[in-house]
C-alpha cells in the first residue's frame, strides 16, 4: 500500500510542478527554489509530515521534501542549541544531498562529455 | 479585416492544435510517480537493512542523486526529461540533474569558474531560499519558546 500512495502523491506533486510550467512562465529554476521554500512553510505549518508519514518516498523525494527536511532539521536544531540553531539546523539536515550532488557533479564532469540536450 | 487582439487570441486558439497540457500532466504524474515508486522500493529495502526511518530517507536520497548524476552523464536523463518535464524536474533527481548536467556542459570554461561555479546555477537558488526560509522558521520557533 505505501508503494501504491508513493506513486500517487510523488506523481501529483509533479503535476503542480507540470501546470506551473504549462499555465505560467516560471522557469524551472524557480520552480525548484518555489518548491523547497513551499516544503519549509508547510512543514512548519504541520501539513507535510503526516503526508510523509503516509506516502514516505512520495512526499519525501520531491523537493517539497527537501524543504521539510531542512524545517525538521530546524526544528530539532533550535529545541537542543536555541537561537543558534537557526543557523546550523537546515543545512546540517540537508547536508547529505547537497553534499552527494556536487561530488557526482564534480566527479561525472571529469568523465562525462557534453550532450547535445534534445 | 479587423480583429481586436482578444478576438485573433481566440482564433488562433481554435485553430492551433489542442493544448498539450492533459498528455504533458500524464506523462508528468507517470514519470514523477514511477521516479518516487523507486525511491520507495530502496526506502523499504534499507528500513528492512535495519536503517532508522531518517538515515534510509537520507540513504535514499542519495542513491537517487547518483542514479541520477549517471543517467545525466550517459545523456538518457536528458531525453526523458524532454517527454516527462516537470516529472523528471520536482524529485531530487530533477536537482541533482541540474547539477551534473552543468558540471558537464561548462567543464571546458574551467574547473573552477566553469564547472564549479556553474553547477550552482539552479541549485544555487534552490540552496540560498531553503536555508533563508528554515533561518526564519527557526528564528520564529525560537521566538515562539521564549513567550
Amino acid at each position: 500500500m505505501q508503494y501504491v500512495w508513493a506513486f500517487l502523491v510523488g506523481g501529483s506533486l509533479c503535476v503542480i510542478g507540470q501546470i506551473l510550467i504549462d499555465r505560467t512562465s516560471l522557469t524551472p529554476a524557480r520552480i525548484l527554489t518555489g518548491y523547497v521554500v513551499a516544503g519549509v512553510i508547510l512543514s512548519a505549518l504541520g501539513l507535510y509530515g503526516p503526508l510523509a508519514e503516509l506516502a514516505g518516498s512520495g512526499a519525501t523525494v520531491p523537493l517539497l521534501g527537501f524543504g521539510h527536511l531542512l524545517a525538521k532539521g530546524v526544528r530539532q536544531a533550535v529545541e537542543e542549541q536555541g537561537l543558534l540553531g537557526c543557523l546550523t539546523g537546515g543545512l546540517q539536515a540537508g547536508a547529505a544531498g547537497i553534499a552527494a550532488s556536487l561530488l557526482c557533479g564534480l566527479v561525472f564532469s571529469l568523465i562525462g562529455k557534453s550532450h547535445d540536450q534534445n | 479585416m479587423h480583429l481586436s487582439s482578444e478576438e485573433y487570441a481566440r482564433r488562433v486558439q481554435q485553430a492551433g492544435p489542442p493544448s498539450p497540457i492533459v498528455r504533458d500532466c500524464l506523462w508528468a504524474f507517470c514519470v514523477g510517480g514511477g521516479i518516487c515508486l523507486l525511491g520507495e522500493w530502496f526506502r523499504q529495502r534499507y528500513l528492512a537493512a535495519g536503517a532508522d526511518p531518517d538515515t534510509a530517507g537520507t540513504l535514499t536520497s542519495c542513491t537517487l542523486i547518483l542514479l541520477s548524476g549517471l543517467c545525466t552523464t550517459l545523456g538518457w536523463y536528458q531525453k526523458l526529461a524532454a517527454r516527462a518535464g516537470a516529472g523528471s524536474l520536482v524529485p531530487i533527481t530533477g536537482f541533482a540533474n541540474s547539477v551534473v548536467s552543468a558540471a558537464i556542459e561548462f567543464q571546458s570554461e574551467g574547473r573552477v569558474t566553469g564547472t564549479g561555479a556553474k553547477m550552482f546555477t539552479i541549485a544555487g537558488p534552490v540552496i540560498v531560499y531553503g536555508t533563508a526560509a528554515s533561518a526564519v522558521y527557526g528564528l520564529i520557533l525560537w521566538l515562539a519558546g521564549l513567550i
